[in-house]
C-alpha cells in the first residue's frame, strides 16, 4: 500500500475499469455469492433461539418484536460489511500470485478495496429486498426517525467496513510473516462471534462485561450500527459511539498500514 | 477387508510422522481448542443468566450438547475435514487421476488421507465439558446411557462424514468450493444448542435435512438418560441411509468427474 504521490491518480485513473472487471466477476460467480450470503445469513437463524428466550416476557428489555429487528438489522449489517481479504491475502501470498499483484501500477490493498466495493451490489441484489421488506413492515417503528440518526447510521456502517477491511488486511498480512495466518483470523473470528452482537444482542451480557466489550474493536465491526439501525441509542450517545468507531477504524488503517509494508518487503526478499 | 486394515494403518501412520513433525501445532491446536471451548460456553452462560430453563432444558443439560458438539467439532477438524480437503485441492488441479487409478476403492483413499491427530485435544476439552455438566446437575449418567450415546455417537460420526462427502461431490459441480466448506462449518456451528430452541422451518431443516439434532441432542438426551427407543432407532437407520445416499452420490460425482477429463 506503498501509495506513493504518482501512483494515487494513476490508480483513480483505473477506477472505472476495475470497477467493471470487480462487478463483472461478481456477476459470473453468483452462485456462489449465494453460498456466501447463506453462510453469513446465521442471525437468522439465531432470531428463533432468541425468541425462545424472550418468549416468556422482555429480557433486559428486548421485547420479542425488538428481537426480531435486532436481527433482521444484523442480517443486513453483515452484508454490507462482509469481507474476505484476510483469506485472499493468505491464499495470494502461499500461491505466490501476490508477486504479479505487487507488480501492478495499482497498489494492491486498493485493488481489493475495489473488488470488495464492486461485489456489493449482486450481493445486495440477492439478499436485500426481502429482508428490508421484512424489517420495514415488521419493525419499520423501530427504525431512526430522525435525518440525523440516519445520517449516522450509515456513517457507522461505513465505520464497521473500514475497520473490518482493514483489520483483515492486518492480519492477512501477518502471512507475509508467519507463512499462514489462518489461526490468527479464526481467534478473531471466535471473538467476532461472541463479543459483536452478531450472534448475542450485546445487552443481553451483564453490565461489567459490556463495559470489557466497549473497549474491544469487535462490537464497532457490527453491533453500533445494529444498535443504532434498530433506535437504540439517543443522538448523542450515538455521536459518542461512532466517533470511537472511527478512532477503532483509523487505528486498524495505521496497523494494517505497518504491517502490510513491512510484509511486502521481506516478500519481496524472497522473490530476490 | 484385511487389505483395507492395512491400508488405513499405514494412512494414519503417515499422518501421524508428518504430525511430529510439527510438535508446536500440539500446544497450539491444543490452546486453540480449549480457547474456543470457552468462547462457545459464552453463549450458553448469557442466555441461562435469564433464564433457569428454556425448552425444557437447564443449563446443566445444555452443557451436555455443547460437550458433544465440542467432541464431534473435534473429529470433523481432525479426521474428517483435513482429508476431504486434499480432494477439493486433487479436483482442481485435475491430480484426482492418480487418487483413482490407484488399486484401492477412491472414496477410500480420499478419506483417509490426511488426519491431524493433535485435534484429538478437544477430547480432552469435551471430557472436561462432561464433568462440569454433570457436576452442576448433581448425578451421574446411567450406564444404559453412556452405552447408548456411545452408540449414537457412531451414528453422528458416520452421518457428519457422509454430510461431507455430499458436500465434496459438490466440488464437482461447483468450481470453488472453499465457500461451501465455509458454509458447511457455520451451518455445524448451530449443533452446540439444543435442537428444540429451534422451531418452525429452522427447527424441521435441522432435524430431517441436515439432521444437527441427530449428531449433538439426541446423543446429549442419551447421555441424560431420556432418548426415547423410537428416536434412537429412528437415528440409527437414518444414518445408515446417509452413508447409503453419500456412497451413492459420489459414485456417481465419479463418474462424471472420469466422462468430463476424457
Amino acid at each position: 500500500m506503498s501509495v506513493s504521490a504518482s501512483s494515487l491518480p494513476r490508480a483513480l485513473s483505473a477506477l472505472p475499469a476495475m470497477a467493471r472487471v470487480g462487478f463483472a466477476e461478481a456477476v459470473a460467480y453468483r452462485a456462489e455469492m449465494l453460498i456466501w450470503i447463506l453462510s453469513t445469513s446465521m442471525p437468522l437463524v439465531m432470531m428463533p433461539l432468541w425468541l425462545a428466550v424472550t418468549r416468556g416476557g422482555p429480557v433486559q428489555g428486548m421485547s420479542s418484536s425488538d428481537v426480531v429487528a435486532y436481527f433482521l438489522a444484523t442480517f443486513i449489517a453483515r452484508q454490507l460489511t462482509s469481507c474476505w481479504v484476510s483469506w485472499q491475502i493468505n491464499w495470494e501470498v502461499r500461491q505466490g500470485t501476490l508477486a504479479m499483484r505487487l507488480l501492478r501500477p495499482i497498489p494492491p490493498i486498493f485493488a481489493f478495496m475495489v473488488e470488495h466495493v464492486t461485489a456489493l451490489p449482486i450481493r445486495l441484489v440477492i439478499a436485500m429486498p426481502l429482508t428490508v421488506t421484512l424489517l420495514v413492515v415488521l419493525a419499520g417503528d423501530k427504525l431512526p426517525h430522525t435525518l440525523a440518526l440516519w445520517a449516522l447510521t450509515l456513517l457507522s456502517l461505513a465505520g464497521a467496513w473500514t475497520l473490518t477491511f482493514f483489520v483483515q488486511v492486518a492480519i492477512g498480512a501477518l502471512s507475509l510473516f508467519l507463512q499462514s495466518s489462518i489461526r490468527v483470523m479464526d481467534v478473531w473470528f471466535a471473538g467476532y462471534m461472541v463479543f459483536s452482537g452478531y450472534l448475542i444482542p450485546l445487552r443481553m451480557f451483564p453490565t461489567w462485561v459490556r463495559d470489557v466489550i466497549d473497549w474491544l474493536p469487535f462490537r464497532y465491526q457490527i453491533g453500533v450500527p445494529v444498535e443504532l439501525m434498530t433506535s437504540a441509542h439517543a443522538l448523542p450517545e450515538a455521536l459518542g459511539l461512532v466517533a470511537r468507531q472511527w478512532g477503532f477504524a483509523l487505528l486498524a488503517l495505521t496497523v494494517a498500514w505497518l504491517v502490510w509494508r513491512r510484509g511486502v518487503a521481506r516478500f519481496s526478499a524472497y522473490g530476490g | 477387508m484385511r487389505r483395507y486394515a492395512r491400508l488405513f494403518a499405514v494412512q494414519v501412520r503417515a499422518s501421524a510422522l508428518l504430525a511430529m513433525q510439527y510438535r508446536v501445532d500440539f500446544v497450539i491446536d491444543g490452546m486453540l481448542s480449549a480457547f474456543s471451548a470457552g468462547v462457545a460456553l459464552i453463549p450458553l452462560f448469557v442466555v441461562f443468566t435469564h433464564r433457569t430453563s428454556i425448552e425444557g432444558w437447564t443449563f446443566g443439560e445444555a452443557l451436555v450438547v455443547t460437550g458433544w458438539f465440542t467432541l464431534l467439532q473435534g473429529v470433523l477438524e481432525g479426521a474428517i475435514n483435513p482429508s476431504l480437503t486434499t480432494v477439493v485441492d486433487h479436483i482442481r488441479k485435475g491430480t484426482l487421476d492418480f487418487v483413482l487409478l490407484k488399486p484401492a476403492d477412491a472414496q477410500f483413499m480420499v478419506s483417509t488421507a490426511r488426519f491431524l491427530p493433535w485435534r484429538a485435544m478437544s477430547i480432552v476439552t469435551a471430557l472436561g465439558i462432561f464433568v462440569l455438566a454433570f457436576v452442576r446437575l448433581g448425578r451421574l449418567p446411567s450406564l444404559t446411557g453412556v452405552l447408548l450415546s456411545l452408540a449414537m455417537l457412531v451414528a453422528a460420526i458416520a452421518l457428519l462424514y457422509s454430510l461431507w462427502i455430499l458436500t465434496v461431490s459438490a466440488a464437482f459441480y461447483v468450481v470453488k468450493i472453499d465457500n461451501l466448506t465455509f458454509l458447511f462449518g457455520s451451518i455445524f456451528d448451530f449443533a452446540r444448542w439444543p435442537s428444540s430452541l429451534f422451531r418452525g422451518v429452522v427447527g424441521f431443516v435441522f432435524t430431517f435435512i441436515l439432521p444437527l439434532a441427530l449428531m449433538t441432542t439426541y446423543p446429549a438426551e442419551a447421555l441424560l438418560g431420556r432418548l426415547r427407543l423410537s428416536t434412537f432407532l429412528g437415528s440409527l437407520v437414518a444414518a445408515v441411509g446417509f452413508v447409503t445416499f453419500a456412497r451413492l452420490v459420489w459414485k456417481s460425482s465419479i463418474r462424471r468427474y472420469t466422462s468430463a477429463s476424457s
